[in-house]
Formats: C-alpha cells, structure tokens, sequence
C-alpha cells in the first residue's frame, strides 16, 4: 500500500484526484450534485421544465418566490421544521455507524419517541413551561430503551441489527396504533387534541417566520448536534464507541466492553431519534395521531447520514438539504413537477453513495499498475 | 365458524404467495452471500410495472395479466442490476445500496404514476387475475412451482450447490475455480426478478391499483421469512404459511367469532414477533449463510 504515496505524480491533476477521492466531504458533495444532475435530467425526459425544480428550492431556502416577487419568511420556517426530524434521525443513523452498527431502525425508535411523546402530553399534568419538556425527555428515553435493547441483542445473542431493527420498526409501528386507539374518545386517526402546556412553544420564531410551524425544537435539535459531537469526539465513551466500530476484536483487547458499547450506541441512537418523533408530535401537531403508515423520517435519516458521513457538522448540514427537498414538495406540485423527484433524489444520492465503494477500488487499481510499473523499471528484481 | 375458517383458505393462500415467491428470491440471493434488503421496493416495482401492464393491456388482449407478469420480472431484474452492480462488483455495503432501491422504488413508482395516470397511484384495473376452481389464484401455483425449482436448482444441480458454496466460503469456491462475483451476480437478478414477480402477484390478485402502500412491508415480511426458515427451501415455505396465514388473519379476523376478543394488530405483529423470537433462540447455531454480507474480495482470507 506505500506505493500509494511513492506513485504521486508531479503532474497536478493527479494529486488533484487524489485529494478528491481522499475526501468524504468531496465525495458527498459530488454524489449529492450528482443526485440532483440526474433529477433535472428525468424531469427533463418527461417534458417538464426543470427551472420549476430549482424555483421550488430558490423560495424553500429563501422565501422568496421568482415568479410572484413575493417574499415570505414562512417558507424558512417550514424548511427548517422538515430539517428538525431529518436531522435528528440522520444522528440516529450516524451514532450507530460510528461503533460499527447499521441502525435501520430509526424508523421504529421515531414511532417509539412519539407515541411516549402523546402519552405524556395527553396524561400528565399541565404544567406550564415543563410539560413539553417532560414529553419530549420521556420521548428520547422510551426510545432509547427501544433502541437499547437492539444493541443488547447484538452483543448478547449476535442477533443482526439489521435484521431485528427492521422487525422492531413494524413492532413499533402496530403497537403504536394498538396503544393510541386505546386512549379514550380517541377515533381511528386521532386522539383528543393535547393541553396548551404539551405543545413545544413558537416564541418569537413565530413573528420571525410569519407563523410558520417551526417551534423552539429548532433549540432541542441544536443541543442535540453539540452533544453528538462532544460525546462522540470529546468523551472517553465516545472514543470507546469509535474504537469498538473500526475494530471490535482491537476494542476487546483493550479492555472495552463491546457488550456495553453497543448496547449505550444503540441507546443514545434511539434516544435521537425518540426526540425526532417527539418533536414532531408535538410541534407540528396538536393532537395525537394513530399512525396510518410510516412517516418515513426515519428511512430518510439513513440517506442524510451517509451523505453526512456520520460526522455532527456533516449530518446537520445533510439534514437541512434533505429537509429542503422535502419542504419544496408541495411548491414543486405547484409548479407541475412530480413532487416525488425529491424522493428519487434522495434514493439516487443514497445509490450513488454506496457506488461510492468503486473509488476505492479504483485507488487499490491504480496502487497495483503503480507498483507494477515500478518494478518493470527496476528490471523486475526482488526489489 | 369451521366454515368461515375453510372458507379463508384462498384468502391465505393467494396472501402467502407473493411472500413465498419473494422470500425464495431472498434465500437464492442470500444463499449466494448477497443479503437483499431490497425485496421490498422490488416488490413495489414489479406491482407498479404489473399494474400500469395490465391497465393499458386489459381491453386489448386476454393475455394481458400473463404480459403483466413478465414485465414485473423483467423490471424486477433490471432495477436488482443496481444493488448487483454496488454489492458485488463494487464490494459496497450490501445494506446502503439496499436502502437506496427501496428509498428510489416508492419516488420512483409514483412519480412514474403521476406522468402516466396524472395521480398519485395507477388507474384501477377492471379485472384482476381470474382464480381458478376453488377460487384459488394462479399465482398459488407460481408460487409452489418457483419453491421446487429454487429446491431442484440450489440441491440438484452442480449449479446449486456452487451457489451455496460462494455464500458459505466464498475464497474455497474462488479456489475450486468457482467465479463468485458472476454467481453472486446471477444469483442476486434471479431475486430481482422473483421479487418483481412477486410484486405482479400481489398487486393482480390483491387489489386493483398499484399505490405507495400496495405492498405494505410484505417485501419486509418475506425477508423475515428467509431468516425464520433458516435458510432452506423447507423453511421458507413453511415460514411464508406462517406469516402469510398471519397477515390474511389480520385482514379477516372481523369475520371470525373466536377470534373478535383480539385486536386487529395482534395477527399484523406477529411475523415481526416470532422472527425475532427465534433469532434470538437460534442465536447460537449457525443457519445463516456464513458469507452473506460480506463483499469478495480476491486474495483475502
């Protein structure tokens, strides 16, 4: 593998590639602008004009509409909403994958935080300026319980997290809506509407995004980013969590425990995103909701951590953009662009990613015609 | 009450059988040391590429479910091509480019709706697939047909047996001169193109338009299916029973007596539970291919 760094030619472009390829925040970059290549490309194959596309975006990012000349702060305020979830979700994802686990199960945990969420925001009492936070707090816990037992199976039965996350994920979602049709006077689709004090206050976002739906979760989910970051890059668990997901065996022998390791990632991963389902509950509605099907945060959150390598910076700059395409869907049907393009964006970047595996191959590649060359102008000998 | 239970039977087994042919997919797929995760947006693309087939077919040919059919699997086999391409040649996570055919199967089926249809799902079909005596599906048939030709190809033949190999020991096979990316590779187009078929199979007897929620986690369900069978023709068949008898049960318990004192989530939660039930139980012997999920490498150990 030395010959990688002895092969680095003089020329420029060259070592530009290099760079490139060394990069994940490159890469990222290049799959998510690929991701959108294609988008405009398949709105153009069905004759439909792609400026639609980015208009759509142009007024999520900005509020202000192309067409109209018409600004209007709400539009942020809804981007950032969608963002809150996706974020959160995208750490559930990211938190696991850092100790070596592939959490799909976000999804499940999501529901877990948010039926715990309802639960406490309909049966507690009101109290004023500590309810919602309650709720939100048994939320990220109930979650993390949820979450926790996976990576207790993991270590304890070598169950795989896959597998089982995607079991708990449709265990989740039918005792979800076993449980919240159980609350009374609660109908097929809804429960009674929650108590002012269980709804996450707006403040003064409220006046600032011309009443938009985005409330001081925005706050919780920044909190959460700081902490993802200080446990996982500043803690001696987080460096436990790290070495036990680049090399188990490696971790074992310095005395970490890959039984707790796992079990606290999946834990602190499933907290996330019980916030995420919390967060929602409660901020962008005022009542519970029996769940008719997944809300598919979760599902997303797999595509923002990758595209957000896991990393507290990357994952937050990811959710704000899949948070974008979701919250320009409906001024994209405005403007006659399926509004599903932002789902097959996103399933292209997450493909795309996982293409990304070839880059790898292609230094490997490059490192062996080095190597060969090399020996050919040593005349071959045992050098 | 004996009645209402007799009378369920092509009920059940017109649900059992998409499961059964996609979890077939899944274990000729896993077998060979591919995990195919993908089953359930495979699954969506065969029903909506069956469900668009057989609307714009239906008035012009009796043909029309079978052409519906083998368009299913020919674009179940194409789309698998991706997770083929990522996973085997590319050594990429199995997982990640499973997620990204199942996040790009849901954008990209209704998307296609909306240019075709001008609406969220497929126009609805008159006529569905016609049951045969005893109001039993064709698709049943299919279904027992593709188990004893997955059991004859993956026991019988050289072939088979070669496959197995490259999911158990993937560096013995490279070394007994067996090519493991073009078997990995063959093997994951035939889940494709089974689970595309599967997808037919549902959305023709099951409904009458293809939707986002047509398929509903039975691609889900059907890889539960490969992991409770343990991996074996056998098991498989007896596991899809199980789990498709379930999600039938969930539908029509409304109509049994006996059962009216559970709630409807009971029978929907059970595959789920019982999956992973036995995979903690079965923790400690190895069923599972032992190779499945990771990449070849050549020259590794």
């Amino acid at each position: 593998m030395s010959e990688v760094s002895t092969a680095k030619g003089p020329r420029g472009g060259k070592a530009l590639l290099d760079a490139f390829i060394g990069s994940n925040g490159a890469l990222s970059v290049f799959v998510v602008l690929l991701g959108f290549a294609c988008g405009t490309l398949i709105i153009m194959a069905v004759g439909r004009n792609p400026d639609g596309m980015y208009l759509a975006l142009l007024q999520t990012l900005t509020g202000y509409n192309a067409t109209s000349h018409v600004w209007n702060s709400r539009y942020v305020g809804e981007w950032l909403t969608a963002s809150m979830p996706l974020i959160l979700s995208g750490m559930s994802m990211g938190f696991a994958a850092r100790t070596g686990l592939f959490n799909i199960g976000a999804e499940g945990q999501y529901i877990v935080g948010l039926t715990a969420a309802q639960f406490v925001a309909l049966f507690f009492p009101p109290l004023v300026g500590l309810h919602w936070i309650l709720a939100v707090a048994a939320g990220g816990l109930a979650a993390a319980f949820w979450g926790g037992f996976v990576g207790w199976l993991r270590a304890k039965y070598a169950v795989s997290e896959v597998v089982a996350t995607i079991m708990l994920n449709y265990i989740a979602f039918f005792l979800s809506r076993y449980l919240t049709r159980l609350i009374p006077d609660a109908n097929t689709y809804r429960t009674p509407s929650f108590p002012e004090t269980a709804l996450i206050p707006r403040g003064f976002l409220d006046e600032l995004t011309n009443h938009s739906r985005l409330s001081v979760g925005i706050f919780v989910v920044l909190a959460c980013v700081f902490i993802y970051w200080l446990v996982l890059e500043r803690t001696k668990l987080g460096f436990e969590l790290r070495a036990t997901g680049l090399n188990r065996n490696a971790a074992l022998y310095a005395g970490i425990s890959v039984t707790r390791s796992f079990t606290t990632s999946m834990a602190i991963a499933g907290a996330f995103a019980g916030i995420a389902g919390a967060i929602v509950a409660l901020g962008s509605f005022s009542y519970g909701r029996v769940l008719g099907g997944y809300d598919n945060y979760g599902f997303n959150g797999i595509a923002v951590a990758l595209v957000g390598n896991s990393r507290a910076g990357g994952t937050l700059v990811s959710g704000l953009l899949f948070g974008m395409l979701a919250s320009a869907q409906p001024l994209m049907q405005s403007r006659q662009i399926p509004k599903e393009i932002t789902w097959i964006i996103s399933g292209l970047v997450v493909v795309f990613v996982s293409l990304r595996a070839g880059f790898r191959l292609l230094v490997e590649w490059r490192a062996k015609v080095a190597a060969a060359r090399g020996q050919a102008s040593t005349g071959g000998d045992d050098a | 009450m004996m009645h209402s239970l007799l009378d369920m039977v092509p009920s059940i087994l017109m649900m059992v059988a998409p499961i059964l042919i996609a979890a077939l997919g899944g274990l000729v797929s896993e077998r060979s040391g591919v995990v195919n995760i993908a089953l359930e947006g495979l699954m969506g693309i065969g029903a909506f590429s069956a469900a668009t087939v057989h609307v714009l077919l239906e008035k012009s040919t009796d043909m029309s479910v079978w052409i519906a059919l083998a368009v299913a699997m020919a674009a179940g086999l194409v789309i698998s091509s991706i997770h083929a391409l990522a996973s085997v040649s590319l050594n990429a996570d199995q997982v990640i480019s499973g997620t990204g055919i199942n996040l790009l199967a849901t954008g990209g089926t209704v998307f296609l709706c909306e240019i075709i249809f001008h609406q969220e799902r497929t126009e609805p079909f008159e006529l569905g697939m016609m049951p045969g005596p005893g109001g039993v599906y064709p698709t049943a048939y299919i279904a027992i047909a593709v188990l004893l030709i997955v059991w004859y190809l993956l026991y019988r033949r050289p072939w088979g047996f070669r496959l197995r190999a490259c999911g158990e020991h993937p560096q013995a096979a490279a070394s007994a001169g067996i090519d493991v990316k073009r078997t990995r590779w063959i093997a994951v187009l035939i889940s494709g193109a089974l689970a595309g078929l599967a997808g037919a199979s549902l959305v023709l007897t099951e409904t009458i338009q293809y939707t986002m929620y047509t398929i509903n986690g039975a691609g889900f369900i059907a890889l539960a299916a490969v992991s409770f069978g343990r991996w074996t023709p056998k098991g498989v068949g007896g596991a899809s029973l199980l789990f498709g008898s379930a999600v039938a049960l969930a539908i029509y318990m409304v109509n049994i007596t006996v059962l009216r004192f559970l709630p409807p989530e009971f029978f929907s939660i059970l595959p789920y539970v019982i999956t992973l039930v036995t995979l903690v139980v079965f923790s400690g012997k190895d069923y599972a291919p032992a190779a499945a999920g990771q990449p070849f490498e050549k020259g590794g150990s």
